[in-house]
């Protein structure tokens, strides 16, 4: 039994770091093409200095960033104002451990996948609550009370987007679901609730991520930097790594719900093709995010809100209920084209 | 296996704590977290009895608890809100109007 | 007990002592902090852990409601009503409290434990760890749906109500003017 033990908890810890480092590399790399793809976006050029193409930039300002004074603010309630940038990096990097990245190949791989990244979403909210209590500073309560409703709002959205797709799986775990899509077709294919679930989510997991056009929190022209406003240094980098963490983790769980994960043409014949097909679909994603950003200005906040809940919860149930329907009425039509 | 009546003692000292928090505290807020301690001391309960008795009825009655709990904390909160704009506290020992 | 055996450090049982032991210190923390925003900090990590509890009896779903609802929405919403009323804490958290109700409330609290705990300790509870084969099956979550639309229909209907008058009293008591 000891024995087992060992054996696990060592095979999961060295998984787990794998896992962890290559997500680091990865959020190095996002900042740059984040920067590159806003410069271009904008006609100019971006960063190009250090390194080639400008590659070495990011290592270079987290470099500064360890060299910068780290400033707790001395009204701030200090056990609380440390932990929230931990908070922050945890749930995203938590969650990833069921995303199955190829077929031989998942962290976790639970028959209740998808509510366990459900529940690590919702536990996100409180790095941004705690940052903006514990700071004591007005635009950081701001941020923080800004954020609480924007994330409860569209957490809500966000699980009903899943649920035809979870429907008409019959299954919750993300494993399933991606072998299933390869049997037959992805599931952004299956007419007429696939796409609508895909862009609703997809809506939903910019705003979960606190993203332009939502980034309300953070809104740098009336709120300073919001519920980071106090922050500086190492820890301030920790709610960026957050930030870029919980999108990877979210194009990943959007690749696997709806664009079939790591399936692709030959992925048979040749297992590991599957590893290429995955990161080139989260890449893929991860583009429109900072594509989003870039091209539409925020929103305000009766309109967030109004938004989230007047327009995204109805069309979530709508497209529940469209489902349904379509299930039940035409069985035959599913089972012709859809083999199911 | 772990016998099932450790998780009935897990389940006695958070819902005695929860008991005794609500007589200590005179923070509405607290009192209502404490209520919450509470019913999720009886949510163990009824999870390990549901794996004692090789049933789901345990687990379907935890889960209507979870929704009665929700309801009854956005209620209660918009209660203490409209408490606190009539006294400016949520001190419990304060607010007596009703007391004759 | 001749039948069960006790390895000595197996899987559940470590789970079990990491997540129970969690739970009652937080526990404890919740109603020992003087700052709201930490006690309702504390109750997050028991919850957190009671969900754990759920895991190591087989019920994955409820677990995972317990982390989504309680600890994702309800405690959320503890904080947020912390936040918009600006509160700061009770000065000197329990120290304000009276002599007489510490004392009362101490004695009720160990006198509880210890009622309950003896019934805990002398009822014979039916025999037999239960069954890990027939429980932690994959389909946890299918049989629950099933039991809730069957057995559970009506309560089901009924709580789903229940939730739309909760929703519609919040607004009425909360709003200031209509």
């Amino acid at each position: 039994m000891i024995h087992l033990l060992d054996n696990m908890l060592i095979r999961a810890a060295v998984q787990g770091l794998m896992i962890i480092s290559i997500m680091l590399g990865c959020v190095t790399f996002l900042v740059w093409t984040e920067r590159k793809v806003a410069g271009h976006i904008q006609l100019r050029i971006g960063p190009e200095r250090v390194g080639p193409f400008g590659l070495l930039q990011t290592i270079a300002d987290v470099i500064k960033l360890f060299m910068k004074e780290d400033i707790t603010p001395s009204s701030a309630n200090k056990v609380l104002y440390t932990i929230a940038p931990m908070l922050a990096v945890i749930p995203p990097m938590t969650s990833f451990a069921v995303v199955p990245v190829w077929s031989q190949f998942a962290l976790a791989d639970f028959n209740i996948g998808i509510l366990w990244v459900l529940a690590f979403t919702s536990l996100s909210v409180y790095a941004i609550v705690l940052a903006g209590w514990s700071s004591n500073s007005k635009y950081s309560t701001l941020g923080g009370l800004r954020a609480t409703a924007q994330m409860i709002s569209y957490e809500l959205a966000m699980g009903l987007s899943i649920l035809p797709i979870l429907m008409w799986s019959g299954t919750l775990s993300l494993r399933e679901i991606v072998l299933l899509q390869q049997r037959h077709l992805w599931n952004i294919a299956v007419l007429p609730f696939g796409p609508i679930a895909f862009l609703l989510f997809l809506i939903c997991a910019i705003a979960e991520t606190n993203r332009a056009p939502f980034d309300l929190p953070e809104a740098e022209a009336e709120l300073v930097a919001g519920f980071a406003t106090e922050y500086s240094s190492m820890k301030w980098s920790f709610f960026f790594l957050g930030e870029y963490a919980a999108i990877m983790t979210g194009c990943a769980v959007a690749t696997s719900l709806f664009l079939g994960g790591w399936g692709g043409p030959f992925v048979d014949q040749v297992p590991l093709l599957g590893i290429v097909y995955f990161v080139a679909k989260v890449f893929a994603l991860i583009f429109v995010f900072m594509w989003v950003r870039w091209t539409f200005p925020r929103f305000r906040y009766d309109q967030l809100m109004g938004f989230g809940w007047k327009f995204l919860l109805p069309a979530t149930l709508g497209t529940l209920v469209l489902g349904a329907i379509c299930m039940t009425v035409f069985p035959g039509f599913y089972h012709q084209f859809y083999g199911r | 296996m772990v016998p099932i009546s450790n998780y009935l003692w897990v389940s006695v000292i958070l819902f005695s704590l929860g008991v005794t928090g609500v007589i200590l505290r005179r923070n509405a807020i607290v009192i209502f977290m404490c209520i919450e301690l509470m019913m999720n001391a009886a949510n163990l309960a009824f999870v390990a009895f549901a794996r004692q008795t090789h049933t789901l009825d345990g687990q379907v009655m935890v889960f209507f608890v979870m929704t009665v709990a929700a309801a009854e904390v956005a209620v209660g909160l918009a209660i203490i809100i409209s408490m606190f704009r009539h006294h400016e506290s949520v001190n419990i020992d304060q607010v007596d109007l009703l007391r004759g | 007990m001749p039948h069960l055996q006790f390895p000595a450090l197996s899987v559940p049982l470590v789970l079990f002592w990491v997540f129970a032991v969690v739970a009652c210190l937080m526990g404890l923390l919740v109603i020992v902090l003087a700052n709201p925003v930490s006690s309702a900090l504390a109750l997050v990590m028991t919850l957190c852990a009671v969900a754990g509890l759920f895991l190591t009896l087989g019920a994955q779903f409820i677990a995972a409601v317990q982390v989504i609802v309680y600890a994702g929405a309800i405690m959320v919403l503890f904080l947020f009503v912390i936040m918009l009323l600006q509160l700061r804490g009770e000065p000197g958290g329990l120290r304000g409290v009276l002599f007489g109700p510490k004392v009362l409330a101490g004695a009720l609290g160990v006198a509880l434990i210890t009622q309950m705990g003896s019934l805990v300790a002398t009822a014979a509870w039916p025999a037999g760890a239960a069954d890990p084969a027939a429980f932690d099956s994959p389909l946890n979550t299918q049989m629950i749906g099933k039991l809730l639309y069957s057995r559970y229909l009506l309560p089901f209907e009924v709580v789903s109500v229940l939730l739309l008058v909760a929703l519609l009293g919040s607004v009425v008591l909360a709003k200031r003017k209509f």
